[in-house]
């Protein structure tokens, strides 16, 4: 099996000019979605347990979701509103008590997620066509084949022939990892302020849960 | 003499009785003068300057001037950023207060923002900062008089008859509260032998309690 390598993703030139920070980093992971084994759920078990109140509450605090929450301000969401997704695993984790287990791949990047706060999105890798990037929504451009009409000039992530997700948004149902999916493609948004070791770190743990989950399961 | 006195030594000279200075032809009192060529038409607005033109009210439509925004939006996102940093230091230092509002609306998703919807953010974090600073300031105003009831009350209850102060009244987390009851009841009462409670906390987690589970039908 060859060894998954992290590959930049493109960020239209306009953007770029705009947001000089904002990368996108993805990989791609041979992955079985499913049921998680038994180490993943005693990892999110442990992660539970670690994650307490008090440190929910000085998320915000901390550089890497403080970095999410101000790009989150700076480009029109609210994150009190739209929460930043560590946020948005925190308030899971105080509501339910718990990381609850939801299966394979969204197990790993709760984890990748939660331990270094980086954004990450998972995608059907071989429903996806080319590089994926962040550009600007054009003018009738939709969600997927099937999807919403999205608005003109939004962030979005996308692949060589159409929208893929909103950034920080909704995905496209037809590129999220469905039970036949043989192949995850891995996504880190990045953002100023977000430590380029960082991105990595969350995908190498993302990665590595889902391969040491297949492993598991072969 | 020829009428003029020379009442200024070296370089600089005054003449008393001499005529008054006579603007150059060509220019207008009140306005800058100075020998300039004297033209009509498009030669005296070349060579007019500017502020002498606007002085004058020339009607003449200046060329469209673009202006790159791009170095104020990059302000603006720095102040949005800063902003967001002392908002966050904020929320935890409240915790856990209730009765603030952090809420700072933004509408429309993720997109590139204006400069007047940058603006619009950031005052809006300015007003909301200054907002709860205010009332973070009178909250600990009343916590300290707070603290130092708890202290009277514990030097002379008597002086508070049942009177009670909880940890939120202090600002703190937690069920402990401080309460002057009168030590054996109605007796106490009589002989005004009161004494300070102070409350062992929160009840401790022990699961559903036996009243919320149905009753079995007999």
């Amino acid at each position: 099996m060859s060894t998954p390598t992290i590959v930049r993703g493109w960020v239209d030139a306009g953007l770029a000019e705009e947001f000089p920070h904002l990368a996108l980093r993805q990989m791609v992971v041979p992955a079985r979605p499913g049921r998680s084994p038994r180490a993943v759920k005693d990892r999110l078990r442990t992660m539970s347990d670690r994650f307490t109140g008090g440190r929910a509450v000085n998320l915000r605090q901390q550089p890497i979701p403080w970095a999410y929450r101000v790009f989150f301000r700076q480009i029109g969401i609210d994150p009190d509103d739209h929460r930043t997704p560590v946020e948005g695993l925190a308030l899971e984790r105080m509501v339910h008590g718990g990381f609850r287990s939801q299966g394979l791949p969204r197990d790993a990047v709760v984890i990748a997620t939660v331990e270094t706060g980086v954004a990450l999105m998972a995608f059907d890798a071989d429903r996806v066509a080319g590089t994926l990037g962040v550009r600007l929504s054009r003018d009738g451009e939709r969600l997927g084949p099937e999807g919403g009409l999205l608005p003109a000039r939004r962030m979005v992530v996308a692949d060589d022939s159409e929208v893929v997700a909103v950034l920080f948004g909704d995905s496209a149902p037809e590129r999220e990892v469905t039970s036949g999916t043989r192949r995850v493609l891995l996504a880190a948004v990045q953002v100023k302020g977000v430590p380029e070791v960082s991105v990595e770190e969350a995908m190498w743990t993302a990665a590595e849960t889902l391969e040491g989950a297949d492993a598991g399961v072969s | 003499m020829d009428g003029r006195r020379d009442v200024g030594g070296g370089r600089r000279r005054r003449f008393v009785n001499a005529p008054e200075a006579v603007p150059p032809t060509g220019a207008e009192p009140g306005l800058l003068c100075y020998p300039r060529p004297v033209a009509t038409g498009g030669a005296l607005l070349e060579e007019t300057p500017p502020l002498e033109l606007y002085a004058r009210g020339a009607t003449t439509p200046l060329a469209p001037v673009e202006v790159d925004e791009r170095a104020a939006r990059q302000s603006l996102r720095d102040q949005i950023a800063r902003l967001e940093s002392e908002l966050a230091s904020l929320f935890c230092s409240t915790y856990p207060r209730q009765g603030f509002d952090w809420a700072v609306a933004s509408r429309g998703g993720p997109r590139v923002l204006g400069l007047s919807e940058l603006e619009r953010v950031r005052d809006q974090l300015l007003v909301r900062l200054d907002q709860n600073r205010r009332l973070l300031s009178e909250q600990t105003q009343v916590e300290q008089d707070n603290r130092c009831l708890i202290e009277e009350m514990m030097l002379e209850p008597a002086r508070y008859k049942w009177q009670r102060v909880g940890n939120s009244d202090i600002g703190e987390p937690g069920c402990k509260h401080w309460h002057v009851t009168p030590r054996w009841g109605v007796l106490g009462m009589l002989m005004n032998w009161w004494r300070v409670k102070i409350s062992s906390g929160c009840p401790l987690a022990g699961g559903r309690s036996h009243t919320l589970r149905p009753r079995p039908h007999r």
